[in-house]
Formats: C-alpha cells, sequence, structure tokens
C-alpha cells in the first residue's frame, strides 16, 4: 500500500474524530512512515511497518472516550443513505436551490420595501425644507397668501416625516433582525453544533 | 509483560528516551524497542498525556524537507524518572517477597 492510500484509508475510519485531532493523528503516522523510508525502506515496507489502517483505527477508537466519539458516530451516514443523496441529487439539490432563492427574493423585497419608506421619508424632508424655503420666498415676492398655503403645506410635510421617522426605524430595525435570525437558522441546518 | 504493569512502565520508558537528547517518534520507537516493544498509536496517546501533563514539550521542526516533531524532557519529566528510581526499589523489595524461599525449594 502507498503511504498516500494508508493516509487516505485512515483519515476515512477516524473520520468520527473532531477534524484537529484527527489530522494530528495522520500527520504522527505520515512522520513514522517518512522516518521509515528515510532509514532505507521501500514506501510499500514502510507503511507496511507501521502496521494495518484497521488494528490502528481501532485502537485509536478504543482509547477515545467514548462521548467524544458516540455524538459523531450518530451524525454519520450509513452508505445506503449516502447512495441515496447522492441518486436524488438531481430533486432536492434543485428543491433546495429553489427554495433558497425563494428565500433571497422575499428578503430583496422586504429590504426594497424597507428602502421605499426611507425613500417616502426623504421625500418629505426634502419637501418640507423646499416648501418652508419656497413659500417664505413666494410670500415675500408675490402672493403672501399662495406662499403662506406653500408653509402650511411644507409644514404639513415636516410633521408626516417626523411620524414617517419612527416608523422607518422600526422597519429597518424588524427587517434586520428577521434577517439575522433567518440566516443563523440557515447556518445551524448546514454546520450543526458540536458537542464534545 | 502483564498489560497493567506494562502501561505503568510505558511512560517511564518514553521519558528515558528523550532524557539525554530531544527526539522523535520514530527514534523513540526504535531506542524502546530492546526493552520494551511499544506501538505507534500507543506512543501517541503517551506522548500527548505527558505534554499535557508538562513533563515534556513538543516543537515541529524542518527536517529533509518535511516536518518531524521533537519532544523535550521538562524539569517534571526528569523529577518523574527520579520518582520511578525510588518506586523501583520499592518493587524490588516486593520481588523479594514474592520469590521468598524460592531458591530454599529450588534445593530440595
Amino acid at each position: 500500500m502507498r503511504k498516500n492510500e494508508f493516509l487516505a484509508a485512515l483519515r476515512a475510519r477516524l473520520s468520527a474524530l473532531p477534524v484537529a485531532e484527527r489530522e494530528e493523528r495522520i500527520g504522527f503516522y505520515s512522520e513514522m512512515i517518512d522516518d521509515r523510508i528515510e532509514e532505507g525502506l521501500s514506501e510499500e515496507e514502510a507503511v507496511d511497518g507501521v502496521g494495518s489502517v484497521e488494528d490502528i483505527a481501532d485502537q485509536i477508537l478504543s482509547e477515545v472516550p467514548p462521548a467524544r466519539v458516540e455524538v459523531k458516530e450518530k451524525r454519520k451516514l450509513g452508505a445506503g443513505v449516502i447512495v441515496l443523496l447522492a441518486l436524488g441529487s438531481p430533486i432536492w439539490l434543485s428543491l433546495a436551490v429553489a427554495a433558497f432563492a425563494v428565500l433571497i427574493a422575499f428578503y430583496a423585497v422586504l429590504w426594497s420595501l424597507v428602502a421605499v419608506v426611507w425613500s417616502v421619508f426623504a421625500a418629505l424632508v426634502a419637501a418640507g425644507f423646499g416648501g418652508i424655503i419656497g413659500g417664505i420666498t413666494v410670500a415675500i415676492v408675490s402672493n403672501a397668501f399662495a406662499g403662506l398655503a406653500l408653509i402650511a403645506a411644507a409644514l404639513f410635510c415636516a410633521g408626516l416625516a417626523i411620524f414617517l421617522f419612527f416608523g422607518c426605524l422600526s422597519a429597518t430595525v424588524g427587517s434586520a433582525i428577521l434577517t439575522k435570525k433567518t440566516f443563523i437558522g440557515i447556518k445551524n441546518l448546514i454546520v450543526r453544533k458540536e458537542k464534545i | 509483560m502483564d498489560i497493567q504493569l506494562k502501561r505503568g512502565l510505558l511512560d517511564v520508558c518514553v521519558l528515558a528516551a528523550i532524557k539525554s537528547e530531544d527526539s522523535y517518534g520514530y527514534k523513540i520507537i526504535k531506542d524502546m524497542k530492546p526493552y520494551i516493544e511499544i506501538s505507534e498509536s500507543t506512543l501517541y496517546t503517551i506522548l500527548k498525556r505527558l505534554e499535557l501533563a508538562g513533563m515534556l514539550t513538543v516543537r515541529t521542526s524542518e527536517h529533509g524537507g518535511r516536518l518531524r516533531k521533537y519532544y523535550h524532557i521538562t524539569k517534571a519529566g526528569l523529577g518523574r524518572l527520579e520518582d520511578f528510581k525510588d518506586e523501583w526499589r520499592e518493587v524490588m523489595s516486593i520481588y523479594q517477597f514474592v520469590t521468598l524461599g524460592d531458591t530454599k525449594n529450588e534445593k530440595k
């Protein structure tokens, strides 16, 4: 057996171990094989000298406290399930992609609405300022009544803007919380927390 | 050798293998071989345990274009070897107790 084959087989058998611990052990065996080769053994002989993958993996797994192995072993998928997952991938993968696309679309709409509300707010503020300045100008330069009417309309806009500001704020905060929760949910679906 | 007895001795033997100079995994196994057999995975476990116990430190060093881990004994590790000498005197007296009268029987 070649060194790479040996290490790959060992890695597969130790899949129940936490990644860091597994890679450290793999590194340890890699060094052992290299040192044997350096001493003059062929690659095959060096690998044989370390022992069989099965025995090594069994011994390692028997030494590791069971609690640390078990949690991960429960998550290990059987060969049948893996085959089904692979065969079914054209169906579930496209469904998953579609669901994800719907979700993205939903958030795009949600945030667009938030942007719209803020735009209305900005428009009202602009109308308020513009109206007051324009109204004063009109009142002084030409028609006093038209100017006053313009100022009144502007004040109305400004008042609405103040109300809308709080609406905008809570809409943004609410959307942000919703988005965050959804993404945490998605993340937890994909990356499950390891209890070690 | 009895597995329980061997287990206790392996820790001490690994420390003895790095006592005079820093050593690496394969050399430790080779140096121990004339006295006591140890498998790679057992050695790994023992090295890890001794490291956690502060009896040795590990450093990674380049060797011939690859990395190799060298193990260095600490004061605590040397202390453990000293303790072992005392313990072994006790074991020797137990041995005498166990073998008491054996030579007399052989003479008969």
